[in-house]
């Protein structure tokens, strides 16, 4: 998508000069894609029209229209933009959540029905006690059914599974549900006494688990108030769902107003969801965002980071995150074993189902190629085929060592008794040992030479070599494009942990 | 005959209010204004709000343009119209109500992401049901949230209707499997199955999902006679990929918008319709029993064009 949005503005421009000069029509002409492209991805539509008038004129004032490559610079501009508009602003504490002394920072956290908040507690809390601070989880939901209920099993999670050695409270007064609706200030009281046993048990951080409500149901947003006046908490999260449309701005406008929301956190993104919803809310609320969740368990909660998410909103991939998904998978010793086994070509089947085994704990197959600049729009018609990659694990498991070692011990017989001992045919064997001879010979290719070598290996692959990773049909060819994009990232992504 | 057609007069309460405000809002953006560049530019801003999305709009709005053009639409009045037939001309005129079975049990499946809304929604169905004087079988297929099983369970005391459920983290599919010996050897007259929120790009949930309709298939022919996809009537462009997987998955035969009593127009059903026809059957109005309609065109489009 960001490729073909990029190329969309690119030949607009191309037909433009084609025609004669460049001028300020030309560029607002050529905003229309970009207009296309962000409304599509649920950003806000004045949002956009602001954004787009603003680099409109950036871009006459940058005199785009004289370079030589004015769709280049405009698309590079449009994503800058986007990163500026979603960064904190300067000066503001990088620190996620912003601890209080004396003890307990309070944290509240609010938002519609079913965007989250709850689970968003328990990872908020995860977070914390890996960082050794105690946490206590109080639950003001007094009104879905059974949601006292879900945070006490999600704090108990939390105490027992997460890392770290203080604990995670719980509060709750499950009794006081049958009089919610009846009397007023129901749940404010419940906070109060929480926020009492809180400061007894000492814990650093009491996280306030509110009813999900309509912002426009005023009742309940004055219980908001209440809580808010009653504990005056130090921060309050808004916690939004990141495949929500158009109305984001209408409900963030709304609890902003009543509460003045310190942060967003954006929750889902774990769908392939483009997450417009990003910019919509934080343009009008100007909180900054602090999280975004990306799984249900409480483990799944990262930092936010502007630039790239500008990308994801554009619908270029997302390589810095796939880059860290791999990382958290493979570690560096394991990287450098491997690479030194593919230079003298003596990968093995092992290697191969341990590489194939990490990739998959990363996330199903799809997701992660999406993840890829320029595939995305690709992938449509791939089948990432997952009941042949666990056909084909069940093939090595099926070998002895020493077969796994070298392939080349099999012979008809061997053969046979694999297909038999995993369900598969013989054929499939065939296909296995096949496919992973050439792959053994075009990773020494790579891994022995420079990066021409390495681009000339990649061609042959997609060339001849089709389907490398069985079960994955119709992969499009990369190409040349991705290769001096992919390159950038590294580098970048290099530089970034050098600053770590 | 249907459910849902004769209840659903007796429920309207949710949406009383806000059609009146409704109907007077779309009317006084058209009534007594000659049809200009400016109103249709006002149009096409309602539909992007209302998440009907870039592809419908742009459709509708070439439509209207040209009628504009063609000089078939000079006044407000006929623009209306003209809308009218160009959005609910995509609805066909068809039987909305959910399906029931020739013999008992009805077995109906709610799936969708998470927290759209689908265990609330189960228990206005349940309702209705109830009100309908059908026996109704609730299923807790969702034993991986947190407290999911007790919320459903908290639903059907409240409607004192029996329910089957297993242990947290037990296998959905068995839950299911022994629901559907349940319904049966209880001859009750529906079951109605709750299942985990699960996004779309989780391909092994998504699995699991289509194995649980399996199951239900394999009990009980011809079942499940009707698959709701909950949405969430605030959702985004993203929910097109959602319906288009979950479509795949189990075969969706509705979709159950939720949701639609805050001030999002859920206009994304437009989209869908449009992409994957699949057509709209109940909308949710509100967290309490009674808070569920039959999806009306009219007045959901009507709704889309309020301010
Ligand atoms: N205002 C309003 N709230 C609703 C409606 N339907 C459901 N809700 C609320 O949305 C929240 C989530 O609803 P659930 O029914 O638990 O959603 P779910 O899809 O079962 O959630 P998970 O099982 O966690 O994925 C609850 O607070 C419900 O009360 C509706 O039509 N209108
Ligand atoms: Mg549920």
């Amino acid at each position: 998508m960001f490729e073909s949005l990029s190329e969309k503005v690119q030949s607009t421009f191309r037909n433009i000069s084609g025609r004669g000069r460049i001028d300020e029509d030309g560029v607002r002409s050529a905003m229309d894609d970009v207009r296309t492209a962000l409304l599509e991805a649920d950003v806000h539509q004045d949002v956009v029209k602001q954004f787009c008038d603003e680099v409109v004129i950036e871009a006459i004032g940058q005199e785009v229209t004289k370079s030589l490559k004015p769709g280049e610079e405009m698309i590079g501009l449009v994503h800058q933009k986007l990163i500026d508009l979603m960064s904190p602003p300067q000066g503001t504490s990088t620190d996620p959540i912003m601890l209080v002394e004396p003890a307990p920072t309070i944290v509240m956290l609010c938002g519609l029905q079913g965007s989250g908040k709850t689970t968003t507690c328990g990872k908020l809390a995860a977070y914390l006690k890996q960082r050794g601070r105690s946490v206590m989880l109080a639950a003001a939901d007094l009104q879905r059914p059974a949601a006292v209920e879900q945070l006490k099993i999600v704090a108990e999670q939390v105490d027992t599974e997460g890392k770290g050695n203080v604990k995670v409270h719980f509060y709750a007064e499950p009794d006081k549900c049958s009089e919610y609706g009846k009397a007023t200030g129901v749940a404010v009281g419940v906070c109060l006494r929480a926020l009492g046993e809180a400061r007894k048990a000492k814990v650093d951080v009491l996280i306030l688990d509110t009813a999900g409500r309509l912002h426009i149901d005023n009742d309940l947003m004055k219980e908001l108030e209440g809580i808010n006046r009653a504990l005056n908490p130090h921060q309050i999260y808004l916690i939004v769902d990141a495949m929500v449309g158009q109305d984001a701005v209408n409900s963030a406008k709304a609890f902003h107003q009543r509460l003045a929301v310190d942060g967003i956190i954006l929750t889902k993104f774990d769908s392939d969801t483009r997450g417009g919803a990003a910019l919509s809310v934080k343009s009008v609320t100007g909180a900054p965002i602090k999280f975004i969740g990306v799984g249900e368990r409480f483990d799944a909660l990262e930092e936010f980071h502007p630039q790239r998410m500008a990308g994801r909103i554009l619908g270029m991939g997302d390589v810095v995150s796939l880059v860290e998904k791999a990382q958290a998978e493979v570690s560096e010793e394991d990287a450098e074993k491997l690479a030194e086994k593919m230079a003298s070509g003596k990968l093995t089947m092992d290697d191969f189902v341990k590489q194939l085994k990490s990739i998959r704990r990363m996330g199903p197959m799809k997701q992660l190629l999406g993840m890829l600049p320029g595939v995305g729009s690709m992938l449509k018609n791939v089948q990432v085929d997952e009941k042949q990659l666990d056909q084909l694990e069940g093939m090595v498991n099926s070998m002895t060592k020493k077969e796994r070692d070298d392939i080349k011990l099999l012979n008809k017989s061997r053969i046979k008794r694999i297909a038999k001992g995993s369900g598969t045919t013989p054929t499939d064997v065939n296909k296995l040992t096949k496919q992973f001879e050439m792959m053994q010979k075009m990773t020494k290719q790579m891994a022995g030479t420079g990066f021409g070598g390495k681009m000339k290996a990649m061609k042959e692959m997609s060339k001849g070599g089709g389907n490398l990773i069985p079960g994955m049909s119709n992969m499009p060819t990369l190409g040349g494009r991705g290769s001096t994009k992919t390159l950038g990232v590294k580098s970048k992504f290099k530089q970034r942990k050098k600053r770590k | 005959m249907g459910l849902f057609s004769t209840t659903v007069s007796a429920i309207r309460k949710g949406l009383a209010r806000t059609r009146e405000a409704v109907g007077s809002g779309f009317r006084s953006l058209l009534m007594g204004r000659a049809l200009d560049d400016e109103l249709i530019s006002e149009i096409e801003q309602r539909l992007i709000a209302a998440d009907v999305g870039v592809a419908a709009t742009t459709s509708i709005i070439k439509n209207l343009r040209q009628a504009y053009k063609d000089k078939e639409i000079v006044r407000g009045e006929d623009t209306l119209e003209f809308l009218k037939q160009q959005l609910i001309g995509r609805w066909e005129e068809t039987d909305r109500s959910l399906a029931v079975a020739q013999t008992k049990p009805t077995v109906i499946l709610v799936a969708g992401i998470n927290g759209s809304g689908k265990t609330t929604s189960v228990a206005k169905i349940t309702k209705s049901l109830k009100e309908q004087g059908r026996t109704v079988l609730l299923a807790a297929a969702d034993t991986y949230r947190a407290a999911a099983t007790e919320q459903l369970e908290i639903w059907s005391n409240r409607l004192d209707v029996q329910i089957v459920k297993g242990e947290a983290g037990s296998d959905p599919a068995a839950v299911v499997f022994d629901a559907c010996d349940a319904a049966i050897a209880r001859h009750v007259d529906a079951l109605v199955i709750d299942t985990a929120g699960r996004l779309h790009t989780q391909d092994n949930l998504m699995r699991q999902l289509t194995k649980i309709r399996d199951v239900v298939a394999k009990k009980i022919p011809g079942a499940p006679h009707e698959v709701l996809l909950v949405l969430d009537a605030t959702a985004g462009q993203n929910a097109i990929t959602q319906a288009k997987v979950f479509a795949k998955a189990i075969n969706v035969t509705g979709i159950f918008l939720a949701k639609l009593d805050g001030t999002a127009k859920g206009g994304i059903v437009v989209a869908i319709q449009d992409v994957l026809g699949i057509p709209v059957k109940l909308i949710g109005v509100g967290e309490t029993l009674d808070d569920v309609e039959a999806f009306d065109p009219t007045s959901f489009m009507q709704a889309m064009f309020e301010a």
